[in-house]
């Protein structure tokens, strides 16, 4: 027998209905977003338009680059709280390197385009950087290393702004955040080449087969020699890098840079992972979850703007979306592994 | 000395079978008032059913259970508890993140009129118990940050102080130090005194000896003896236990085994003067290539710890290990795993993928030389196929999820995870542990294997028989110390017993 015919009679000896029951959680939210868009195309005839097609990637695209790294985080059964903030100080980064016109008050340094993409780089890799020395050497879990982060982080950008507003960023950021190209703009080119390369990099290299057996098993990752610390500190930098791409396309993209801009984002990315299907207890999961998570995020928060509802509602709605996502998360989890039984 | 007193448990004609086999066969068993009761008996000999019986956590079993000549039927452990039975479990079961003082009083703490806790009446009676036990230590101090030895002392006191007419100790001594076994003794002679009755189970026969009146001997679910311990010897009770004498199979036990003569091959590892906290004392050893080092010891004489020491997922307190001459530091496992050592865990939880497919549990160990950057699955799968084919796992199919696989093909899939680029040591714990007789005879193959390609072997466990069935040399550990090498000389399973 080879491998490959072995490998397509697993699943259909066992039946068709443990096969289901043990891909709910790819399953389900295709079918929410399925569902979701349906809904909308019915409720408004703006809704299932090209144009609002294109609405809908543009919105989701700042999210999407960064629930990219998030997504590397939560597969290793980790957290990032402080994506946002990371985000922020690093689109205000590269802003503060950057000649601003005269009526902006900050007392900023101005440095050529490249230098100063590549400084922002560098502070947003520093910054995961800390987290992953906190979260491995010192043993600080992720959700408090993180948090005490995303303190940090926005603090400095408060330090780098102090209240005022600047608007410059280099030209190559500019035409990224803000530009298009053939009628397709650049953040959406740019969030899909991170979408494409995070599926690459989690499904056909040796480091995301790692990221997978970490979040799978830690025990037994450790018990079969792997270094898990030092994958669990790369996803930590790969997290606060992706977050500092999302955070200066975003500043490009928005027009401006300042404090608190992108507290938003840290829910939504969140969001996006966890809705799409990725287990919060690792290891299942990828890319392709969080890529059909942002859609149903984009289509919800779209649809509902042009469902014409009372826009207090929209928040509550979104919150009850987001606890279904988490009861079918879970509920998957338990599931598959009764079908692993 | 006892007579004339009438026993506060009688049981007669016990008999508790799981699932068809009989783990206790028409057991009559009696305490006694201010008698210490002393249980020895092998692995699944019957002791801990007997005492789950007792203490009301096995509650559906045949034959007549009496308290103070009263037939009783526990349906819970709570009625048990009620009627003043108490136990401590050979597994430690403290709240390490409460206080010492919330642990002694645990479910039973003192209240005032509103139902509050009162705190300093709870830390003054707690400490005082504990002082009288012998232990000295703040009461409001977490139960977490103290010793595990301490802290299995304060469970123990727990149970003592509680106002318990019968207590069942489950191998308590297995990580005291001598002087605390000492005070644990002073304390259970003094509650004998007030009356309580006592059941001790261990594996130390001297322990046995030197505390209880009275020892029960279990084999095979059955009581096989029960004399004074002024009457006996160690020796006649490591006899009974194994039944010199008995049927064919246990032959094997008592006959000696011819260890052969050390190879004098080249040393792989050299441990020297290793020393863990509580745990492991000076430990001294080397193992060699093309042989299996057999290392035996009771549960809790040190054995895990040394293992995750030689995988470098422990760090030693003090002492040096040596690879092939060079001293070695591991920083972690991967560090451990790069100088050529392999660990597989007592544990098959610890160490595979359930939800992962047979070949990435297999390949996962060797992805780095397979792979530089990009993976390889084609390649993994051919390996995994392989090791599949030539360990027999069945059913051979890389792509099904591991979690399909039976408990003895798991164990080998842990096996193989090793065997694409073997290691220069091996460290196997328990490998044959609740494995049926043909995949027990199937890994024992595969390591003798393993050894003529001139691996060194190491193989830990608390079963006699395994270390017995594989091992050309053996050390005992006992508490935490290397007791006895049993090298080109015969052994057998009772000398074994003798010397842990």
């Amino acid at each position: 027998m080879s491998s490959e015919t072995a490998l397509a009679a697993g699943p259909r000896s066992r039946g068709l209905a443990p096969f289901l029951r043990s891909q709910m959680r790819n399953i389900a939210p295709f079918l929410t977003l399925i569902f979701l868009s349906g809904f909308f195309a019915f409720a408004s005839p703006s809704f299932a338009t090209l144009d609002n097609l294109g609405n809908i990637l543009t919105q989701v695209s700042v999210t999407g680059i960064i629930a990219v790294g998030l997504t590397f985080v939560i597969l290793c059964a980790e957290i990032d709280l402080s994506i946002a903030s990371i985000a922020n100080v690093t689109g205000i980064a590269v802003a503060y390197f950057t000649l601003q016109e005269s009526y902006v008050n900050i007392a900023n340094i101005p440095l050529p385009g490249a230098v100063a993409i590549i400084l922002s780089i560098l502070l947003c890799a520093l910054l995961g950087l800390v987290n992953a020395l906190g979260l491995t050497v010192i043993g600080i879990p992720s959700f408090i290393m993180t948090l005490a982060m995303m303190q940090i982080a926005a603090g400095i950008s408060a330090l780098l702004v102090r209240g005022q507003i600047a608007y410059k960023v280099p030209s190559l950021i500019t035409t990224l955040g803000s530009g298009s190209i053939g009628g397709i703009p650049w953040i959406v080119i740019v969030a899909a080449i991170m979408l494409l390369g995070g599926h690459l990099v989690l499904t056909y290299t040796r480091f995301g087969r790692y990221v997978y057996m970490v979040g799978g098993n830690r025990e037994a990752a450790e018990y079969s020699g792997l270094n898990v610390k030092l994958i669990l500190g790369a996803v930590m930098v790969i997290s606060a890098v992706c977050s500092g791409i999302g955070g200066m396309l975003g500043v490009a993209h928005f027009g401006s840079a300042q404090q608190n801009e992108f507290d938003t984002y840290l829910l939504d990315s969140i969001a996006a992972v966890v809705v799409g299907g990725t287990s919060l207890f690792g290891g299942r999961g990828g890319i392709g979850n969080t890529i059909v998570g942002l859609f149903v995020l984009g289509v919800l928060n779209n649809g509902l703007d042009h469902v014409n509802i009372d826009s207090f509602l929209k928040i509550l709605i979104r919150g009850l979306i987001l606890l279904a996502a988490l009861v079918i998360n879970v509920y998957a989890q338990r599931l598959r592994e009764k079908a692993a039984e | 000395m006892s007579e004339g007193r009438s026993p506060i448990l009688e049981l007669q004609g016990i008999t508790k079978s799981f699932g068809g086999v009989e783990a206790l066969r028409g057991v009559d068993f009696a305490l006694l008032p201010g008698e210490i009761h002393g249980l020895v008996g092998e692995n699944g000999a019957g002791k801990s059913t007997l005492m789950k019986i007792i203490a009301g956590v096995h509650t559906e079993f045949s034959g007549r259970f009496l308290i103070d000549g009263a037939e009783t039927h526990f349906r819970s452990a709570r009625d048990a508890h009620a009627a003043g039975i108490a136990m401590v479990h050979q597994e430690l079961s403290v709240a390490p993140d409460l206080t010492v003082a919330e642990n002694v009083f645990l479910g039973n703490q003192p209240t005032n009129a509103l139902g509050l806790v009162q705190w300093r009446r709870m830390a003054r009676e707690a400490g005082e118990q504990l002082a009288r036990f012998g232990i000295d230590v703040d009461p409001m101090s977490r139960l977490g940050d103290l010793p595990i030895g301490l802290q299995q002392l304060i469970e123990i006191a727990r149970v003592l102080f509680s106002g318990a007419r019968i207590v069942i100790l489950d191998e308590p001594t297995s990580a005291l130090s001598p002087p605390e076994v000492e005070r644990l003794f002073a304390t259970l002679r003094r509650l004998r005194e007030q009356g309580t009755a006592i059941v001790f189970i261990s594996h130390f026969i001297e322990d046995i000896l030197r505390v209880s009146d009275t020892v029960t001997v279990f084999r095979n679910g059955r009581k096989v003896a029960e004399t004074a311990s002024a009457a006996t010897s160690k020796g006649a009770l490591i006899e009974a236990m194994i039944g010199r004498g008995g049927e064919a199979l246990e032959h094997s036990y008592t006959d000696d085994l011819m260890l052969p003569q050390p190879s004098g091959s080249s040393v792989i590892l050299k441990v020297d003067q290793l020393s863990l906290a509580r745990s492991l004392q000076d430990v001294s050893f080397e193992a060699r290539a093309g042989e299996v080092l057999g290392i035996y010891g009771f549960m809790g004489c040190g054995q895990q710890e040394l293992s995750r020491i030689l995988f470098g997922k422990l760090k030693p307190d003090a002492g040096t290990l040596l690879v092939e001459g060079k001293p070695k530091t591991f920083a972690s496992t991967a560090a451990a795993r790069r100088a050529g050592v392999a660990l597989v865990p007592e544990s098959r939880r610890d160490m595979l993928f359930h939800q992962e497919p047979v070949y990435k549990n297999i390949s996962i160990s060797i992805l780095d030389r397979i792979s530089a950057l990009l993976l390889k699955p084609a390649q993994e799968r051919d390996i995994a196929q392989r090791q599949v084919e030539q360990l027999q796992i069945r059913p051979p199919v890389v792509g099904l999820d591991l979690g399909m696989l039976s408990g003895g093909n798991q164990q080998k899939v842990a096996l193989a995870k090793w065997l694409t680029h073997p290691p220069k040591l091996l460290v196997l714990c328990e490998p044959t542990r609740g494995m049926d007789v043909g995949a027990k005879n199937d890994v024992i193959n595969i390591v003798r294997d393993l050894r003529a390609k001139g691996l060194a072997i190491i193989v830990l466990s608390t079963e006699p028989e395994t270390v017995l069935s594989l091992a050309d040399r053996i050390l005992v550990l006992k508490r935490g110390a290397m007791v006895r090498e049993f090298k080109n000389e015969p052994v057998s399973k009772d000398r074994l017993l003798e010397a842990a």
